[in-house]
């Protein structure tokens, strides 16, 4: 089934469509974050995503490992802020989790998102309901871990995981930001979602949009 | 919403404009490293642990403006109100490494902190020592027990001039630490605001206050402070931040301190005055003795109308490297003359 998992060069095409898809949807980014923070969060991930962009089409990767650590090492060096950090981080501590890995199936994808939110909770203290992207990541590196034994293909996995992302979104809005730019709001950033949490969520959309897309062509 | 002027020109090119108006106000004694966002001083005094701050862009002179001989010896700079990325302050760090290790020294905001550990971390591969201290001044940020949650205000620079002293007197990278920690724990800051300043990428104001109200313990980029008052004289302003500045380390007579007001970007030199005679008055009743004096536009929010007041209070070791002379841009202290 072509679902079911990607080569190395499977994923590295998913991750340069999520770049792509990143870069169009800045805008959207930027709106939410004029609510909540400094509006830059659109502008900073759409460049940080240019720079995967700009470093996966000019490399070959062997592994994984080394496919999504290039990935975080573009966002960290690129965006800047608490987003560079934390969704550089987010890519490389989920690349260190896929060590050894040949298929990026429901497994791999399991394996990411957990060692990416250690990596992520290790660098930032954040914890869920601190109003991050954390409620995001969080509950889908939960639900991936209990998908992963059902033998569900990864574009399956990947397409529950966008619904619990939207509502680990959605979920931000009646919390207040306690870590982070936003926190300087305080009460002030009730009821509007995290501009982080958000991003995560888009992640996530763009990687199943694209494992949906390559089951349309066949 | 009323959008502001400024004098600038494409908005994706503010910071490294600033970075050469830096450089080129230093009439030689700076330079911009490898064409990046990093001012470092053009000659590293010989046998020195590194000193390297920085930060995100937007606070001018904050943190570009205090490199410099006996100040720092390189800033690295951020987006605007964004820490700057691992990368660039890896290879300021490696720029300024002179075998004797990198103290790395900055405010306390989640997004520095990320990226400043991620650096020590790179760093650490590549075999360079680095230390870090956080400054935490701000008292309206946090209150005294969860002192680490605090942010680094305009205290910024008097924990950069003793830390710029000590390094330059060739101590150790420990005791270099050490006694930049014991400035920093000896320095506290509260700010006002009355007005915002704007984003200068989108001329937008980051907060509204309605005409007549002013904000206690605002922070740079707008923070929430602690109270909300309809405005009022200064005198009582000054009476209602020092009553919460003093205790909070405590000041008390007998002490000796350096006391700098703040612009925090539109405040006129009239009001500083204005506010400075009254924090004089306020200490000199407490029996605190001003060793120091510093007046003007240190640590900035763009065009916010605001000042804040920090006081350090100086022991005989750290009075040592506050009176050192140093040259930078932004601060200039001259050598004391014989008594």
């Amino acid at each position: 089934m072509v679902g079911a998992s990607l080569t190395v060069d499977g994923a590295r095409e998913m991750l340069l469509f999520t770049a792509r898809r990143f870069v169009e949807v800045q805008d959207a980014l930027t709106q939410a974050d004029r609510a909540i923070g400094d509006g830059d969060h659109g502008v900073g991930m759409a460049r940080g995503f240019e720079a995967v962009q700009r470093t996966l089409e000019s490399t070959r990767f062997e592994t994984l490992e080394a496919l999504f650590q290039a990935a975080g090492m573009a966002l960290l060096t690129s965006i800047g802020g608490a987003a560079g950090a934390v969704f550089g981080t987010l890519f490389r501590g989920g690349a260190k989790a896929l060590a050894g890995r040949e298929a990026f199936d429901a497994q791999a994808l399991a394996a990411f998102l957990q060692g990416g939110l250690e990596a992520v909770q290790k660098r930032g203290n954040a914890k869920p309901g601190d109003k991050t992207m954390v409620d995001v990541l969080h509950p889908a590196a939960l639900q991936a871990a209990a998908l992963q034994g059902d033998g569900q293909p990864l574009g399956r996995a990947l397409q529950a995981l966008v619904e619990t992302a939207e509502q680990g979104v959605e979920a931000t809005r009646s919390m207040v930001a306690t870590v982070g730019k936003a926190k300087t709001l305080g009460e002030r950033s009730l009821g509007y979602p995290d501009p982080g949490a958000i991003s995560m969520a888009f992640i996530l959309r763009f990687m199943a949009e694209y494992l949906d897309s390559r089951e349309t062509k066949t | 919403m009323s959008q502001s002027k400024k004098f600038i020109n494409n908005p994706k090119n503010i910071v490294p404009e600033v970075v050469e108006g830096v450089v080129a106000a230093s009439l030689g004694r700076l330079k911009r490293l490898d064409g990046r966002n990093v001012v470092m001083v053009s000659d590293l005094a010989p046998g020195k642990v590194g000193l390297l701050i920085g930060g995100g862009s937007g606070h001018e002179p904050l943190f570009a403006g205090f490199v410099g001989k006996n100040m720092a010896d390189a800033a690295v700079a951020g987006n605007i109100f964004a820490a700057p990325t691992p990368d660039l302050i890896l290879a300021a760090t490696q720029a300024v490494d002179q075998g004797k290790g990198v103290l790395y020294l900055y405010g306390n905001y989640a997004g520095d902190n990320m990226n400043f550990d991620l650096a020590a971390e790179l760093a650490a591969e590549e075999g360079l020592q680095t230390r870090t201290v956080r400054i935490w001044d701000d008292v309206a940020s946090a209150p005294p027990e969860r002192f680490t949650d605090r942010r680094g205000i305009a205290g910024d620079l008097f924990v950069i001039k003793i830390a710029g002293g000590v390094s330059a007197s060739c101590l150790d990278l420990e005791e270099v630490t050490r006694v930049t920690e014991k400035a920093r724990d000896a320095t506290r800051t509260m700010g006002v605001a009355a007005s915002a300043g704007s984003f200068p990428e989108t001329g937008e104001l980051g907060f509204e206050l309605p005409d007549d109200e002013i904000e206690v313990g605002m922070g740079l980029h707008g923070e929430a402070g602690v109270a909300r008052r309809k405005i009022m004289p200064a005198d009582e302003l000054v009476d209602f931040m020092l009553e919460r500045i003093l205790p909070d380390l405590p000041y008390q007579a007998g002490d000796r301190v350096a006391l700098l007001v703040n612009n925090l970007g539109s405040t006129t030199m009239m009001e500083l005055l204005i506010v400075y005679r009254r924090a004089a008055q306020v200490l000199a009743a407490k029996g605190i003795a001003i060793h120091d004096g510093v007046l003007g536009s240190y640590c900035t929010s763009q065009e916010m109308a605001g000042f804040s007041i920090s006081l350090l209070k100086l022991d005989e070791e750290l009075e040592r490297y506050y009176d050192m002379p140093a040259q930078s841009l932004s601060f200039v202290k001259a050598a004391r003359k014989a008594a």
